[in-house]
């Protein structure tokens, strides 16, 4: 026993993850790595020793991970240029997206940079949308130290060069508030000038009041309809051009109705008009689509193969390296990819060797291993050293990109497809526009003077303001409740289309287990704690991805250095520590007797030897979910389950013990695989629902109904996908689906409400008695009614299910 | 009676002119972030009481 170990759980000052040991520590503070005690020293050093003392740990692990030149491609012009959003002969100004700022702490640092570099000038953070804007003197700070310097302390800036088109989806937004606030303005006034109206209904009012308040609603109500309401008839006319009719169309109906009836009262002097109705029912409806809004602004879902890939790449032309945006590699270009980044178009490898890590694509986590003059395509990540490529074909046309637009992948617009209430509204439509006629023909036999005012009653009382409220709000408030327990849709349509799925379809890794961890065990002679040092020291060497496990999962020791370090492309690692050798990989590399059986093959083993003698293997298997047990029991009694996995068959047992009977399973699916396997299970009339992660399951996610990409860290990409779940909400699931089910029978009860509300305003309407007050009582109060009857009812179901 | 005219008028110039502010504020990013200025208005305290110690 070298070292002491110590059973008290350190905590990281920095980042506040627990400590393996107290070998890393200032004074009395413990740091849980050397990136973080770094960290630490800088921001002491720079008089930004605060940041602790706002929130307690406030810090970010750092990833060393960095390669040298990482941000190199900050350094480009045209790159440059698109991402400052000021620049001048010595100012430049920038916005950054830190999907790390999470506490009051990460505002103050950030906001103090300039302690850090005095060429910062300022920084202003947007915390909500995890904002930074930075004005520096690029004189003497290029954006790429800049970015360099936010990494170093943990605050690694996203950035993709799509984030110019969400700018532009954002400012759509406000111009909504706007249109709720002028119509919150005139409705407002136009109830105050009619009220005298209400009071008085006997006419006791002079005659030059009445005149004065209908021209004065007049003018208050046309900003109303020719800015605030305009939406609804532009996405009416849009509708009926495409030929179908949507919500909007009773909507655009029923208000521009009133507008008309009420402008025609007011000049012919015959009546006050139902202004305010009409300003009341535009002000609802906004209120309603502006909630709506406000539940999915902050998540980009439109993210596509360009957010996988490095925004440049180095191209060797001659011997110079030039450093270019991939967007502008061409075939015959030369590159050079490092350690760790993305190839990103198909290419034929000129240098010897190369370990090509498929798991992108394939969810295969072992590298393939290449040599001269393979073909590798793109999306594979290079590990090991730095290779060189000759590019075979444009980005645009490589394998991933190809198999992201291909036909299969782009599925219709789900908006025209299945919209409960869209689907409601043809009928509704043409039931109104019936009655109106009928009855208007009725009043003509009966009395022909009432005839125009009975129809166009009719078609006012009956515009469907509740029942438009009726879905986006259930499904804004499902929305909210589902965002809160970190699952995040697109659209709000996803929920209706959650609440009948018939099948359930996993991809395997990354889905089922968690990426991160994976169980460990080890068999064989038992290693001394000096030997697990030896083991722990040679595996830091090496970027294999079992390597990088085998190194986090054992504990932190005295670390030895090592000597005639060689890695064995495809076999294992090698080294000497003392004089001994130690050998790490697989079970022939390290002189193992015993021959492997088929489904010893089938488990990640890695073997160690040390000073020429067998010692034994650690079993490396990804680690299931918490609470999969009993989600798949319960999804199991409802639903069908299949498995999707691009890994062998090594888990099936494993997976059988979990899953019940009922559940097939595949192995070995490529991409297509799985979005053809989608596809049949769709041709049976099965809807449905898919959980994916990676860049190989994107085609089956945008195949299936709906597909949710299960991610661990939210603020990162994902694939395209209907939506977005937290990796440690997984267990929940079915509960989500329950919760879904329920918001749609909230729904048709409060379809219910609304139309009871519009049979009994027909009621008087038909018989030609609608009068004004009358109109401008009921229609915001069934509004009103049906938007409290909802969102008690959202909050009593989540409850229930405990979510 | 003829004064409610001018009344009303005034009345309307009084809410307009807010709503104008209302516009004018949204316009110019006063309810982007609602969130970090309640924050940022604590730093400088924390701040100085660092320097007097």
């Amino acid at each position: 026993m070298s070292t002491v170990m110590t059973t008290k759980n350190v905590i990281c000052v920095h980042c506040g993850e627990n400590c393996t040991d107290e070998s890393i520590a200032i004074g009395d503070k413990y740091f849980c790595c050397n990136g973080c005690k770094f960290v630490y020293e800088l921001l002491n050093d720079h008089n930004l020793s605060s940041y602790y003392k706002i929130e307690d740990r406030p810090g970010l692990k750092v990833s060393d991970r960095f390669y040298e030149n990482h941000f190199a491609y900050l350094d480009n012009q045209k790159i440059k240029e698109q991402l400052l959003d000021f620049t001048d002969s010595s100012l430049s100004k920038v916005t950054l997206v830190i999907p790390q700022i999470h506490c009051s702490s990460c505002i103050w640092l950030l906001e103090n940079l300039q302690k850090l570099n005095n060429s910062i000038i300022s920084s202003r953070v947007q915390f909500l949308k995890k904002e930074v804007a930075i004005t520096f003197a690029h004189q003497h700070l290029s954006l790429r130290t800049l970015v360099e310097l936010l990494a170093s302390i943990g605050y690694e800036p996203q950035i993709s060069l799509d984030d110019y088109e969400i700018q532009t989806k954002r400012k759509k937004g406000s111009s909504l508030i706007v249109r709720v606030a002028i119509a919150g303005f005139c409705f407002a006034n136009i109830m105050l000038f009619s009220f005298p109206e209400y009071l008085s209904s006997d006419g006791s009012l002079s005659e030059n009041f009445v005149q004065f308040f209908g021209y004065l609603n007049i003018l208050l109500s046309i900003p109303v309809l020719f800015f605030s309401a305009s939406i609804y008839f532009k996405s009416a006319y849009y509708g009926l051009r495409q030929k179908s009719i949507n919500m909007d169309v009773p909507i655009s109906l029923g208000i521009s109705m009133l507008f008309l009836r009420s402008l025609y009262e007011v000049i012919s002097s015959t009546g006050p008009g139902y202004f305010d109705s009409f300003t009341g029912l535009v002000f609802f409806l906004l209120l309603g689509k502006l909630f709506q809004q406000k539940t999915y602004e902050s998540l980009s879902f439109d993210s596509d193969y360009k957010s996988y890939f490095p925004i440049s790449i180095i191209k060797l032309s001659g011997k110079k390296e030039e450093i270019v945006p991939i967007t502008e590699l061409k075939q015959g270009d030369m590159i050079l990819v490092r350690n760790n980044e993305l190839i990103p178009a198909d290419a034929r490898l000129l240098s010897n060797h190369a370990s090509i890590d498929y798991s992108f694509v394939t969810g295969e986590s072992e590298p393939v291993e290449k040599t001269v003059n393979d073909k590798i395509y793109a999306g594979g990540k290079q590990s090991g050293g730095i290779i060189q490529l000759e590019v075979l074909k444009d980005v645009s046309q490589s394998y991933i990109t190809q198999l992201w637009n291909d036909a299969n992948f782009s599925k219709p617009d789900s908006k025209s497809l299945s919209n409960m209430a869209n689907r409601f509204s043809k009928y509704f439509t043409i039931s109104i526009v019936a009655i109106a006629l009928i009855s208007a023909f009725v009043w003509m036999l009966l009395d022909p003077s009432k005839a125009v005012f009975v129809g166009i009653s009719v078609l006012i009382i009956a515009c469907p303001c509740a029942l438009a409220l009726a879905t986006p709000i259930t499904l804004g408030s499902v929305q909210r409740i589902l965002g809160r327990n970190r699952l995040f849709f697109k659209d709000s349509n996803t929920i209706e289309k959650l609440a009948s799925v018939t099948h359930v379809v996993f991809d395997k890794t990354g889905t089922l287990t968690k990426s991160k961890e994976s169980s460990i065990t080890y068999t064989g002679k038992e290693l001394s704690d000096i030997e697990i040092g030896y083991v722990r020291s040679l595996v830091h060497h090496s970027t294999h991805p079992l390597s990088v496990k085998l190194y986090e999962y054992l504990p932190h020791n005295n670390s030895a250095s090592i000597e005639k370090f060689h890695e064995t492309e495809g076999q294992g690692i090698s080294g000497f520590i003392n004089q001994t050798e130690i050998k790490i990989g697989s079970s022939l590399f390290c002189g193992n007797q015993e021959i492997p059986t088929e489904s010893n093959n089938l488990q990640s083993r890695v073997h160690i030897s040390i000073g020429g003698s067998y010692y034994g293997f650690y079993k490396i298997s990804s680690q299931y979910r918490d609470g999969l047990k009993d989600l798949v029991k319960n999804l199991g009694d409802k639903l069908q389950i299949t498995i999707l996995s691009g890994d062998n068959r090594g888990e099936l047992q494993a997976l059988q013990d979990i899953f019940p009977q009922t559940t097939s399973y595949h192995f070995n699916q490529s991409p297509h695989d799985k979005l053809r396997h989608i596809k049949e299970l769709q041709n049976m009339n099965e809807r449905v629902l898919m959980f994916g992660d990676g860049l190989n399951d994107a085609g089956a996610l945008k195949q299936a109904d709906i597909g949710i990409a299960v991610t661990e860290s939210m603020s990162s990409f994902s694939p395209a996908s209907d939506g977005i779940l937290a990796g440690e909400k997984f267990s929940e699931i079915f509960k989500f689906i329950r919760f879904s089910q329920r918001a749609i029978s909230i729904i048709l009860v409060s379809f219910l409400i609304s139309i009871l509300y519009n049979v009994v305003g027909l009621g008087f309407a038909v018989m030609g008695i609608l009068s004004p007050l009358f109109a401008a009582v009921l229609m915001p109060v069934s509004s009103l009614t049906v938007v409290g009857i909802i969102i008690i009812s959202t909050k009593i179901a989540a409850q229930r299910l405990r979510i | 009676m003829s004064i409610f005219f001018v009344l009303i008028g005034l009345s309307l110039l009084i809410s307009g002119s807010f709503l104008v502010a209302f516009l004018w504020a949204n316009k110019k990013g006063q309810f982007d972030d609602t969130y970090t200025p309640s924050v940022r208005i604590l730093f400088d305290d924390i701040d100085e009481n660092k320097k007097k110690k």
